[in-house]
C-alpha cells in the first residue's frame, strides 16, 4: 500500500536524555553508597554530589491510571526522573534530601510499597501466565499478587541474612529465571493430540525437532499424517504446543506447582549457581494459591533463623547440608529429587561426606 | 453507555490484601476510563481471565502479526474463547526496547502512555524478563498505528522469535560505585549493530545480550544471556585503610573475621594486627564480596575492562547453561575497543547462524560441537581462564600437541610474558 510508512530502525534509545542531571554529571564517578532505611539508598560521588533513590513495589502490570499516578508523584517529589529495576520495581531519583520523606509518604499513601532494597525479599520477577502466554499452566501475576500480600513485611524490612530473589514461571520452560526461591508450574501429563488438525496446522519436522527428549514421532492416524508421543519419554514441557497447537498441554487437573531453591546469579563468595528442586505436586489453586505460599514462608523462616549474615539461600544450604534442609522445612525427599538429566552424575555424592 | 460487566468472583479475591493489585488496575480501565473501547477491552479481558481461573486453563493462541517492514517484535494473541469475549479477542503484545539502563523521565512515560491510550488496552509492563517494555493488548490494525506513533519519537520494537533480542544493562556507571565499564554504551553498540537481526527473525533461535557493570551481575547476564558482558578490573583493588578501621571499630573484629576474611573464596585477605587489611591481589578473583561489605573502604582498581561469557540460557532444550568465559579480559575504553567488541559479536553470531541447528541456542551448539571447535571457528585462542579445570577424559587424539604447544609459547612471547 502506498501510505505504508518505512520503520525508523533506531533500536535501543539513548538513555542520556532521560537520566537525572546529577547522575549524568557524576557518570562513572560514584564513590560509595549507604542504606539509610529500607527502600532508600544514598549514593555519594567523588565530587561530593549525592543522589537519593527511593524504591517501590507496584503491581508490575500497570494500567494507565497507575502509571500516571506514579508519574505525578515523580513530578511532585522526584525531579521527574525514574528508573526501573530488573524485578520491575520503580526507583525515584532525588538530589534533594528534604524530598525523600515526602516522597515515601506520597508513595505509601497512594498504595505503593516502599522497600525491596538490601536484605529484603524483593519483588517476585515473573512471566505472563493466563493473561498472555499460550502454554501457561497457571497465572503468574495472580500467584505473585497473592504471595506478595503475605511477604509484604519482608519487602518493607531488611531482616533476611542476605537479599532474597524470588521468581515464578508459568511452565517449566521457565522464562521467569533462576531464583533463591523459584515457584514454577509443571504440566504433569503429556499433550493430548487432536489428530484431525495436525496435518493442516503443524509443520511436523519442526515440532519433532522441538522436543527436548525426542518423544515425538511422525505417525499416520486415521489415514492422516499426524504425530504421536512416546508417553514414557515425555517430560511434559509443552514446547511442542507453540508450533503445533493441536498438541494441547494445558490441563486443569494435572498442572502442579513446584518449588526450587538456591539459584544465585551473583559471583560474590562463589560462582553463580542454578536452582534445585525441593517441592513438587503443589496444587494449582487459584485465586490465591495458599499451599505454595505456605511452603515459601516455611523456607524463608528457616533461612532467616538458620543462615549467617551474608549467606544467600544456596550458601546456607551448602553449609547445613541438604538432609538438614529437608528436615528444617519439613518437606519430603523422594526419588524425584534425583536428577536424571545430562550430567546428573555430577550431583551424586562420591565422598564419605555424610550428614547426621 | 453502561457495559454489561462480567462477574469476577475469583479475581475479586485478588483485590484483597495490601500489595497493589493488577486486577484493580484492569477494573479501573473498565470503570473509569473515558474511552468506551478501553472499557470494553478491559471488561472482556477480565471475563476471559476469570474463565481461566475457573477452569484452570489458558485460552490464548499464537498467530502472525507484524508491522510493515518487520518480521518480529510482536507476540500475537488470539483468544480461543473470543466469541464470549469479543472486545479482547485480539490482544497482541508489542515488545518495545527501553532506553539502555531503563532510565526514564516522567515526561517520556506520559508520552508513551498517551500513545498507548489511543490504540491499546491501557496495560503496560515495565519490564518483561527479556527486558522489553511490554504493551499488552492491541488488535491487529492498532499495532501498526501505535508502532508508527512511538517510532516517530524514538522508540523501536524489540525482538521476538529466532532473532537478536532486546538487550539489558544494569544502572552501573550512572549510579553505582562498583561499575567497571560504560554499560549503556556497550549495550547500545551491541544491540543497535544488529537492528536488522532484531527485526527480521532469521537466526537459528534467540540471541540475547546483557551487560552488567561488575561481577555482582545485577542483570543476571551469565545465566540468562547468550552474550554476557561483565565489568571487571585486573590491577589492584583500592583499599582505604582508614575506612577499614572504621568498619572494624563499628562491627568488631570477630564479625570482621567471620564476614569478610573467611568469606573470601580464594583466601586472598589478611587482617593485620593493626586493623589494616592486606589483599593478595594475584589470588583475588574479583568476586565482589569484600567490596559489597565495605563499599566505602574498597573499590575496583583502575585498569578496568570486561569479561565476556558466551552461551548462557534457560531450560529448553538441554537444560540450563551458564555462559562460558570466552574473553577473560578486554579493555573497553577507546572507540576501537568498542568496535572490536561489536566485531566479536558479529563473528560469533555469524558462526552460530551457519553452524547452529534450527532452534538451537548458541550455548547448545557449543556443547554439541565442543568448546575447542567453537574457539577455532571464531578465531580465539584457548586460555586456562575458560575452564574450571583441564580435561579429565583420556579418550582423545593429541597428535597435534607439539604444534599447539609451540603456538602457546609464541603467543606468550608476543604478549611479552
Ligand atoms: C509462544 C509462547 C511463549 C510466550 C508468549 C513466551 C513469553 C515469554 C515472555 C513474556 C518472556 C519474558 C520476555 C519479556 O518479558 O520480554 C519470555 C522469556 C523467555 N522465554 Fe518465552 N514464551 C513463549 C514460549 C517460549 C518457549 C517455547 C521457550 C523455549 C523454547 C521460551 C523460552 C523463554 C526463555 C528461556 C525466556 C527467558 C529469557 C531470559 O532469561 O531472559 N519461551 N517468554
Ligand atoms: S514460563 Fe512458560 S507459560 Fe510462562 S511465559 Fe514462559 S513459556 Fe509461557
Ligand atoms: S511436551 Fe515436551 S517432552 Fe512432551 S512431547 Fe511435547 S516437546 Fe516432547
Ligand atoms: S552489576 Fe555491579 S555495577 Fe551493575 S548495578 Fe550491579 S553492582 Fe552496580
Ligand atoms: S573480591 Fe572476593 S576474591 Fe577478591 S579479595 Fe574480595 S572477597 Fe576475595
Amino acid at each position: 500500500m502506498a501510505e505504508m510508512r518505512e520503520p525508523i530502525e533506531s533500536g535501543c534509545p539513548d538513555p542520556w536524555q532521560y537520566m537525572h542531571p546529577v547522575m549524568r554529571k557524576n557518570f562513572g564517578q560514584w564513590k560509595y553508597h549507604e542504606h539509610p532505611r529500607p527502600g532508600v539508598l544514598r549514593h555519594v560521588a567523588y565530587s561530593g554530589d549525592e543522589i537519593w533513590t527511593v524504591k517501590a513495589g507496584t503491581q508490575r502490570i500497570l494500567d494507565l491510571f497507575t502509571l500516571r499516578k506514579l508519574c505525578d508523584i515523580g513530578d511532585r517529589y522526584a525531579d521527574g526522573y525514574v528508573h526501573f529495576t530488573l524485578r520491575s520495581n520503580i526507583e525515584y531519583l532525588v538530589s534533594d534530601k528534604a524530598k525523600v520523606e515526602p516522597l515515601i509518604k506520597a508513595l505509601e499513601d497512594a498504595g505503593f510499597v516502599v522497600g525491596g532494597t538490601q536484605n529484603s525479599v524483593t519483588m517476585i520477577s515473573h512471566t505472563q501466565g493466563w493473561l498472555h502466554c499460550d502454554i501457561p499452566g497457571t497465572d503468574a501475576s495472580g500467584v505473585v499478587k497473592a504471595m506478595m500480600d503475605e511477604l509484604i513485611d519482608e519487602f518493607r524490612n531488611t531482616r533476611m541474612p542476605n537479599r532474597v530473589h524470588i521468581t515464578t514461571s508459568c511452565c517449566q520452560i521457565n522464562c521467569g529465571g533462576q531464583g533463591d526461591i523459584a515457584i514454577n508450574v509443571q504440566h504433569t501429563k503429556p499433550p493430548k493430540i487432536n489428530h484431525d488438525l495436525v496435518a493442516n496446522v503443524c509443520e511436523r519436522p519442526s515440532v519433532v525437532a522441538r522436543c527436548p527428549v525426542a518423544a515425538i514421532r511422525p505417525a499416520m492416524v486415521n489415514g492422516k499424517p499426524s504425530l504421536e508421543v512416546d508417553e514414557r519419554k515425555c517430560i511434559c514441557c509443552g514446547a511442542c504446543y507453540p508450533p503445533c497447537p493441536p498438541m494441547q498441554i494445558n490441563d486443569p487437573e494435572h498442572t502442579k506447582l513446584a518449588i526450587w531453591v538456591g539459584g544465585n546469579h551473583s559471583n560474590a563468595r562463589g560462582k553463580p549457581t542454578f536452582q534445585k528442586l525441593v517441592a513438587a505436586g503443589i496444587p494449582n489453586n487459584p485465586p490465591r494459591w495458599p499451599e505454595a505460599t505456605a511452603i515459601v514462608k516455611r523456607i524463608l523462616k528457616a533461612y532467616k533463623e538458620g543462615a549467617r549474615d551474608w549467606e544467600r539461600i544456596n550458601e546456607w544450604i551448602e553449609r547445613i547440608g541438604w538432609p538438614r534442609f529437608f528436615e528444617e522445612v519439613e518437606l519430603p525427599f523422594t526419588k524425584y529429587h534425583i536428577d536424571t538429566w545430562r550430567g546428573a552424575r555430577a550431583s551424586f555424592n562420591s565422598s564419605s561426606y555424610i550428614r547426621f | 453507555m453502561a457495559i454489561d460487566k462480567h462477574q469476577t468472583p475469583m479475581l475479586d479475591q485478588l483485590e484483597t490484601g495490601p500489595w497493589p493489585s493488577f486486577i484493580s488496575g484492569i477494573k479501573r480501565l473498565r470503570d473509569q476510563h473515558p474511552d468506551a473501547r478501553i472499557n470494553a477491552m478491559a471488561n472482556d479481558l477480565l471475563g476471559q481471565l476469570e474463565h481461566s481461573y475457573e477452569t484452570r486453563k489458558g485460552y490464548w493462541k499464537g498467530g502472525t502479526v507484524s508491522v510493515y517492514g518487520y518480521g518480529g517484535g510482536i507476540i500475537p494473541r488470539f483468544s480461543e474463547v473470543g466469541k464470549a469475549f469479543p472486545a479482547s479477542k485480539e490482544f497482541h503484545t508489542l515488545r518495545v526496547q527501553p532506553p539502555a539502563g531503563n532510565h526514564y523521565t516522567t515526561a517520556i512515560l506520559r508520552q508513551l502512555a498517551d500513545s498507548w491510550e489511543k490504540y491499546g488496552s491501557g496495560l503496560i509492563t515495565f519490564h518483561g524478563q527479556t527486558g522489553n517494555i511490554m504493551f499488552i493488548g492491541a488488535d491487529t490494525p492498532s499495532t501498526q498505528h501505535f508502532f508508527d506513533e512511538i517510532n516517530e519519537y524514538g522508540f523501536d520494537l524489540g525482538g521476538a522469535g529466532p532473532c537478536v533480542r532486546t538487550a539489558m544493562s544494569c544502572i552501573g556507571s550512572a549510579r553505582c560505585e562498583m561499575s567497571c565499564t560504560n554499560e549503556l554504551k556497550a549495550h547500545r553498540m551491541l544491540v543497535n549493530n544488529f537492528v536488522d537481526d532484531v527485526h527480521r527473525p532469521a537466526l537459528p533461535y534467540k540471541f540475547k545480550f546483557k551487560v552488567s557493570g561488575c561481577p555482582n551481575d545485577c542483570q543476571n547476564a551469565i545465566e540468562r544471556s547468550d552474550f554476557a558482558v561483565i565489568g571487571t578490573w585486573r590491577d589492584d583493588m583500592k583499599v582505604d585503610q582508614a575506612e577499614v578501621k572504621n568498619y572494624i571499630a563499628e562491627k568488631g573484629r570477630q564479625y570482621y573475621i567471620d564476614n569478610v576474611i573467611t568469606r573470601c573464596p580464594t583466601k586472598a585477605l589478611t587482617l593485620n594486627d593493626d586493623d589494616t587489611l592486606t589483599v593478595n591481589n594475584r589470588d583475588c578473583v574479583r568476586c565482589m564480596h569484600c567490596l559489597n561489605v565495605m563499599p566505602k573502604a574498597l573499590h575496583p582498581g583502575d585498569d578496568k575492562g570486561v569479561t565476556i561469557l558466551i552461551g548462557g540460557k534457560r531450560t529448553l532444550k538441554i537444560g540450563d547453561l551458564m555462559g562460558t568465559v570466552i574473553v577473560p579480559f578486554k579493555k573497553l575504553e577507546t572507540e576501537e575497543d568498542y568496535q572490536s567488541l561489536v566485531e566479536l559479536a558479529e563473528t560469533i553470531i555469524d558462526f552460530w547462524a551457519e553452524n547452529g541447528l534450527e532452534h538451537e541456542r548458541c550455548g547448545e551448539m557449543i556443547e554439541r560441537i565442543g568448546l575447542a571447535t567453537f574457539l577455532e571457528g571464531i578465531g580465539i585462542d584457548p586460555d586456562p581462564n575458560m575452564l574450571n579445570h583441564p580435561r579429565q577424559s583420556s579418550y582423545i587424539r593429541m597428535d597435534g600437541w607439539e604444534q599447539a604447544a609451540e603456538e602457546w609459547f609464541a603467543r606468550r612471547a608476543e604478549a611479552g610474558r
